[in-house]
């Protein structure tokens, strides 16, 4: 017992004090693109073509890139003759629509609004989530989980992943929805008593990921379901998921990083 | 044409297609079961759309591959597996994918639940789209015997499976799996490649072990347009390994503490397994190592300054781990349950083939770093973890024991590339040779990570193989269970801790 005790003292109190700080990320570490759309070349493609999902788009304000579909690979980083793409630093990623997951060189992302009305009262304060892959990597899977040990503590935003749907108030789904995977889905979500949420977590939940052009997948949640949050990465970093779960329970400020 | 004339392969060298040595099914079948008997393993056997089927002999004492194959006039073939148990899932999967039937196989079953690839009759004949799960389970009969079905959704943040237990009371007499929930595609995907995702469907073949797949896939391209890659290369791919093995391994014993009720560790752990993964991503951007190697080099060096900046982190993470591990060994109350769950027979491990944490906790120590060296791993070997009891106990014992074997490598690993140069980046890879065979293995964190591919007449890849260690393991966690109480099911699962992605694909 003595071990145990001495053992508790020496690790200490190790939850991150988010979100009133926000924890160190790595310095590598790849968030949320920015384009510099001055810098690209008339009838420059490069990223485009590169892009191993097709997640980059040219428009008449320059490239868009769709991170539902980015992988957050350096790809077209490293192709860009004018280095007019980067990543940034800033982990903030989850939106509430697929069109909002694009980004567009001239305009402001939107991130994710907070829900509203019945679902804001019900939720809010309180959000049990059934979790289900359904042909994930397990890379997702593996930092939707870390969200409960005690560096995140999810629990202390009254956010609890559930043992059954019967229990749920929303599903978090990783994975592209494989064939194989299609009617326990639909099967799961139909045990969610209504009203109930759907969150999106990775690239495949959202659009397939690297297996967008395999017949064995149906390209992402919302070809089954109705999405309320998708929540971009391949993996998305914790601090990213989390942001997206609390931002959606209208826990963190619009803008700005830090909320209350 | 006798075994003694196989071609010998060393791990990641490859060979012209010609000179893959075709036998006929009679002698074909004759070596590997020849070979097996003599202690090989089958550490592959596949088929391609034209009924070759073609295999791999490990011969782990002697650091020696060998391949073979065999050309079929006829879509079936006398089964291996009645006198080979170790080929019972690659025969189950060669008559799912290919159509070709393996006759006499005592439990020929679907594996992922797909059509085959070739458009070759449905061997189950469903007459449609199969249904996952759909399948004529074993069942135990009598009055007092019942059913326990669990998944394919389970009670956690874990992948889908189905199982299927035959109990009396508490008493599981068989334990049935059913996986394929997870297919993607990932070997399909990969014909005609390597793609622009190619190394992306890699490294997400299994994604909890990146850089074990991202390495194999890495070192069979090498192999494949005959590159070699430098000495500092390798050693920051054995760090990238070795990181992720630490980072599963602590968390996999904080999993384990956990299911027995013991919260220090369980707790402890949690958070110490993101210290490791953290490490990684300070190089690489990614807690799971993604775009961190590349074919002929790395995508994301690890600088001399980097390593010097990492060396205090490796120590305080491996002083925590150290700190939060010990309490297990001395809880009379974790050890117990730990003692007298899951036990695998080591003659049984052998039979069915074991690889990895689980074969070595049944004393088979089979570890690819010590038996066909890749990578760092010569210059700088790494003691082979065992135990003997071939329980949970054991298979946790290995994974404490490896922990601190890494953790030692890091170390040094990180010490030298302090103190050496970075490499400019490495000039990209020339074209595949055409039809060429590879055969890459890397020791994953679970254990064996098989690639095989051989290339068409432009140098594209004509048939990709995927072996993650899960799929030779499964079967041994049904095995473990026999004769345990049906409670201790998840405390038996974790100390396995399989993929579910890496058997599905």
């Amino acid at each position: 017992m003595i071990h145990i005790l001495l053992s508790r003292w020496r690790q200490g109190y190790r939850t991150f004090p988010y979100p009133k700080e926000l924890p160190a990320l790595p310095e590598r570490f790849r968030g949320r693109p920015h384009i510099e759309a001055k810098r690209c070349p008339e009838g420059c493609r490069v990223c485009a073509d590169v892009c191993p999902t097709e997640a980059i788009r040219l428009s008449s304000a320059g490239p868009e890139v769709d991170l539902g579909r980015c992988l957050f690979c350096p790809d077209c980083v490293e192709a860009c003759p004018e280095g007019a793409i980067t990543f940034t630093g800033d982990h903030r990623l989850a939106a509430r629509t697929k069109e909002d997951l694009i980004l567009k060189p001239d305009e402001e992302y939107r991130l994710a609004a907070a829900l509203d009305g019945e679902l804001k009262r019900l939720f809010g304060r309180s959000l049990k989530l059934r979790v289900v892959s359904a042909g994930g990597c397990n890379g997702c899977e593996v930092d939707v989980n870390v969200l409960g040990t005690l560096g995140w503590d999810l629990g202390r935003f009254g956010i609890q992943y559930v043992a059954s749907p019967r229990h749920a108030d929303g599903l978090l789904i990783c994975g592209p929805v494989t064939r194989n995977m299609e009617l326990a889905v639909r099967k799961t979500y139909d045990a969610v008593p209504h009203p109930k949420i759907v969150i999106a977590v990775g690239a495949c939940a959202i659009q397939g990921g690297p297996y967008f052009r395999q017949e064995e997948q149906l390209g992402g949640v919302s070809s089954v379901l109705p999405v309320d949050l998708f929540i971009p990465g391949c993996p998305p970093h914790p601090l990213t998921i989390l942001d997206g779960l609390l931002r959606l329970l209208g826990r963190l400020k619009a803008e700005g990083r830090v909320g209350a | 044409m006798s075994a003694a004339d196989l071609p010998i392969l060393r791990n990641g060298q490859s060979l012209p297609l010609r000179e893959v040595p075709e036998l006929s099914i009679g002698a074909f079948r004759e070596t590997i079961l020849r070979r097996i008997q003599e202690g090989d393993r089958l550490a592959c056997l596949c088929a391609d759309a034209d009924l070759h089927l073609y295999a791999v002999l490990a011969d782990d004492a002697g650091h020696a591959l060998r391949v073979l194959r065999a050309k079929l006039g006829a879509p079936h073939y006398p089964a291996l597996t009645p006198d080979c148990p170790q080929a019972h899932l690659f025969e189950r999967e060669i008559a799912e994918q290919t159509g070709i039937i393996p006759e006499g196989h005592p439990w020929l079953k679907p594996v992922r639940f797909h059509l085959p690839w070739n458009g070759a009759p449905d061997p189950w004949k469903r007459g449609g789209v199969p249904v996952p799960g759909v399948i004529d389970f074993f069942r135990v009969e009598g009055e007092e015997v019942h059913e326990v079905a669990v998944g394919p959704v389970h009670a956690g943040v874990i992948e889908p499976g189905h199982f299927r237990f035959q109990c009396h009371g508490e008493r599981v007499f068989h334990l049935e799996i059913a996986l394929g929930y997870q297919h993607r595609g990932v070997e399909k995907a990969l014909i005609g490649g390597p793609h622009p995702l190619s190394l992306k469907q890699a490294e997400t073949a299994c994604g909890d072990s990146s850089i074990a797949h991202a390495w194999a896939y890495c070192r069979l391209l090498e192999g494949l347009a005959g590159a070699e890659v430098a000495p500092r290369v390798d050693l920051v791919r054995g760090v990238a390994l070795e990181l992720e093995r630490v980072a599963n391994h602590v968390g996999d014993l904080g999993a384990l503490s956990g299911d027995v009720g013991f919260l220090p560790t369980a707790s402890f752990c949690g958070r110490i397994r993101g210290d490791w993964l953290n490490l990684s991503a300070e190089v690489c951007g990614s807690r799971l190592g993604r775009d961190w190697l590349c074919p002929g080099g790395l995508r994301q060096e690890l600088e001399p300054a980097l390593a010097t900046r990492m060396l205090p982190r490796l120590d305080r993470a491996w002083v925590d781990t150290k700190d939060a591990v010990e309490l297990l060994w001395g809880a009379a109350s974790v050890m117990i349950r730990f003692e007298a769950a899951g036990r695998v027979d080591p003659d049984r491990a052998r039979e069915i083939g074991l690889v990895g944490v689980a074969a070595r906790a049944c004393g088979v120590g089979r570890d690819v770093r010590h038996d066909h060296p890749f990578g760092p791993y010569g210059a700088h070997p790494i003691p082979v973890a065992q135990a003997e009891s071939g329980n949970v106990h054991s298979r946790a014992w290995v994974r404490w024991e490896e922990a601190g074997e890494s953790s030692r490598f890091l170390s040094t690993a990180l010490a030298s590339l302090a103190d050496s140069e970075a490499l400019v980046k490495a000039a990209p890879l020339p074209p595949l040779a055409p039809e060429q065979l590879c055969v890459s293995l890397t020791e994953g964190w679970r254990g064996e990570v098989l690639h095989l591919a051989w290339t068409d007449a432009q140098g594209r890849f004509a048939r990709y193989k995927i072996v993650d260690p899960s799929f030779h393991n499964w079967f041994g966690l049904a095995l473990a269970l026999r004769g345990e109480q049906v409670s201790d099911f998840p405390l038996c699962n974790k100390s396995f801790n399989l993929s579910y992605c890496g058997h599905d694909l």
